[in-house]
């Protein structure tokens, strides 16, 4: 039941069960409403691999980018619980300090927005010499800014000594990505997550930007944690999978088993509602509702349970736990043995609004 | 860059101009002249009469305003009648009184605005932050003239650490050290005055500012290179923040300039602010008319250099 007309050659990406780089055990990550505190990040468990692309999906407010967030402390006003284990050393309990020595060499991140990322009032180079600066005091004046200028030609950016001494408002949203990226890769990290990094740009650049950072990944060998809610560039790009829904993960498999295989109703609709040449459809499927604001989450039972509200109360468990239905295959919650997509006349009416 | 100074300039001569026809009306609008209520009420009305012709106070608007400008353009702004000496002279000697106290105004005024802001900005909503901002709202609420008779009253009489009028003690000798100290004691009270109380709007704006600036994607950026907090900071949050406050200060400066008015009077510090509402209440008029043209050229001047300086410190914007 492959829903995906554009995976495209699979046989490029090769599995492989290589060791542990991040291990992430239970993590809850909450923001205070109110006076109270909500988790967006509800007892998350994850491993990510060397040398692999984990993508995470979602729809907006799902908790991906305070997950990403939490995994690179950068928080200010959080309430983070759990363990981030990278390299043995618990990334949650680091001091600011340790924090400090990591961020932006073992790990970087790189942001959504690459209009807002950069310091508008400072050239391209001094941009990029900062983070090997900070990392790294032995270089001289002189290595750094030829080490930069290798750096941007790394990332594709044709006349690095012109753009050296460019500001970012003279660049292009594209060419901003790049210097991102640049920045991102300058000391080699072991992980490098990627926070729906072309989501703001134009599909053309998209697919380059795309290339560029699992050219890189083979390059330095890196773990990739990728953000997104962009089907599309989940099967381009992943080996694993990873889908969120509400600060939970609903399902996790490797990339084959999930396109081909997908179990959990989110994951289902969620494919269901690519639109497709092939199948002419009178009106696009669209998942019910939207993921309710951090506040109004119910916090027991079946959270997609609002938005499938054809399906029995009684296909749901009490408390939805992670099943293992297939060896690294995890799906959330009973429901997905016996979810089916409504008739139309069960979704007329509704518009997609709950 | 030069040629855009130069092209600002050649701007403001129709500016100028232009400003100088409309305080020329607005000061023949105002009833009476300066032989109002001045003379003897015993002079023969048709002597006074006499006088007004002789001094071509008769004469059209246009004729009297041609006579002024065209010795106006050649640096001579008549005489005044209160004074009996021509208003150059009279307005030089003020006119230096009246920068410096500015500057040490804006001095003092950056000097408490720069770390309130930036401590109320890094520090929001704890009780240092409240504390200034509670100061920024007492500020705004008390009027100036109000502070300045208060800091008067308690510095210069009650404790009498300053001094309460002029602009230097008397007998020092122009050009000695200790003139230049005894004339900055003489500032300082007024300075402060003034600096307590417009400092609150550059303290809140920075504030705001750094508050912005913290939320911004480049700021993550700078977290996710491993930059400290200092750093974060110092290179990436104070420089954004301060750009709009660089770019007031050319406003900032000239509206000091203007706006030292009431202090002066306060203090007898003897700057163009006390001669000019003394010369509008004697209705002097080449006086008045010289000040105000004056401030429109200090105003003129201030936006260019706040555009100058916007232009060094934002590479985003360059005049070309």
């Amino acid at each position: 039941m492959t829903r995906i007309p554009f995976l495209k050659n699979p046989g490029v990406r090769v599995m492989n069960l290589s060791e542990d780089l991040l291990q992430i055990e239970n993590l809850t990550t909450s923001f205070k409403i109110a006076g109270q505190y909500y988790a967006a990040v509800d007892d998350v468990t994850l491993t990510v691999k060397k040398n692999e692309i984990l993508a995470i999906v979602g729809e907006s407010g799902s908790g991906k980018s305070a997950l990403a967030f939490s995994i690179m402390g950068l928080h200010t006003k959080a309430r983070i619980e759990g363990k981030v284990n990278y390299k043995g050393q618990d990334i949650v309990q680091m001091s600011p300090g340790m924090l400090n020595k990591v961020r932006g060499k073992e790990m970087s991140m790189i942001f959504q927005d690459p209009l807002a990322a950069l310091n508008p009032l400072m050239i391209i180079g001094s941009q990029i010499e900062e983070v090997l600066l900070l990392h790294d005091t032995t270089l001289s004046k002189k290595q750094r800014k030829e080490k930069v200028l290798d750096l941007l030609a790394k990332v594709g950016i044709p006349r690095p000594e012109h753009t050296y001494h460019q500001y970012p408002y003279e660049l292009s949203g594209g060419m901003r990505q790049r210097v991102i990226i640049a920045i991102a890769i300058a000391n080699g990290p072991q992980l490098l997550l990627a926070d729906e990094p072309t989501t703001a740009l134009d599909v053309t650049i998209q697919l380059q930007i795309l290339e560029l950072l699992r050219k890189l990944k083979n390059d330095m060998r890196a773990g990739i944690i990728l953000i997104t809610h962009d089907l599309g560039v989940v099967s381009e790009m992943a080996d694993r999978v990873a889908v969120m829904y509400a600060g939970q993960i609903v399902e996790i498999a490797d990339i084959y088993t999930l396109t081909s295989n997908p179990q959990h109703p989110y994951t289902r609709s969620l494919f269901n509602s690519i639109p497709t040449v092939k199948e002419v459809k009178s009106r696009l499927h669209v998942i019910q509702g939207i993921v309710p604001s951090l506040k109004n989450l119910p916090r027991t039972g079946c959270r997609f349970a609002a938005r499938t509200p054809w399906i029995d109360a009684s296909a749901h468990e009490d408390n939805p736990q992670l099943h293992e239905i297939a060896p690294g295959h995890f799906v959330r919650c009973t429901c997905y043995k016996h979810f089916h997509f409504p008739e139309s006349a069960e979704e007329a009416g509704t518009d997609g609004i709950a | 860059m030069w040629k855009i100074i130069v092209r600002r300039l050649l701007i403001m001569i129709p500016q100028v101009f232009l400003l100088s026809i409309l305080v020329f009306l607005m000061a023949k609008a105002m009833p009476g002249d300066a032989l109002t209520g001045m003379l003897d009420p015993n002079i023969d009305p048709a002597a006074i009469e006499a006088m007004r012709e002789r001094l071509g106070l008769n004469d059209p608007w246009y004729i009297q305003y041609w006579n002024w400008i065209s010795n106006a353009v050649q640096g001579d702004l008549g005489q005044s009648f209160n004074f009996k000496m021509p208003v150059t002279e009279l307005i030089g000697q003020r006119l230096m009184n009246t920068v410096w106290l500015s500057l040490v105004t804006l001095v003092l005024t950056y000097l408490i605005a720069i770390p309130l802001g930036i401590i109320s900005g890094r520090f929001n909503d704890t009780w240092g932050d409240r504390l200034i901002t509670g100061y920024t709202y007492v500020g705004f609420a008390a009027p100036l003239f109000i502070v300045a008779l208060l800091m008067l009253w308690m510095f210069g009489f009650y404790f009498s650490w300053f001094p309460t009028g002029g602009s230097v003690a008397p007998g020092e000798v122009p050009g000695t050290f200790s003139y230049l100290l005894s004339k900055l004691y003489h500032m300082l009270l007024p300075a402060l005055s003034i600096a307590l109380i417009t400092t609150v709007g550059t303290v809140q704006y920075l504030r705001n500012e750094i508050i912005d600036m913290k939320q911004k994607d480049f700021i993550l950026t700078a977290r996710a290179k491993g930059a400290s907090e200092s750093r974060v900071y110092n290179r990436h949050i104070l420089r954004n923040s301060l750009l709009p406050i660089a770019a007031f200060f050319g406003y900032e400066l000239t509206g000091l300039i203007g706006g030292t008015i009431f202090v002066e009077s306060i203090f007898s510090y003897p700057g163009m602010g006390q001669l000019f509402l003394g010369s509008i209440v004697i209705r002097d008029f080449t006086v008045v008319t010289a000040l105000v043209l004056l401030y429109g050229i200090a105003t003129i001047i201030g936006s260019l250099l706040s555009d100058i300086i916007l232009s060094i410190v934002d590479p985003r914007i360059r005049i070309k």
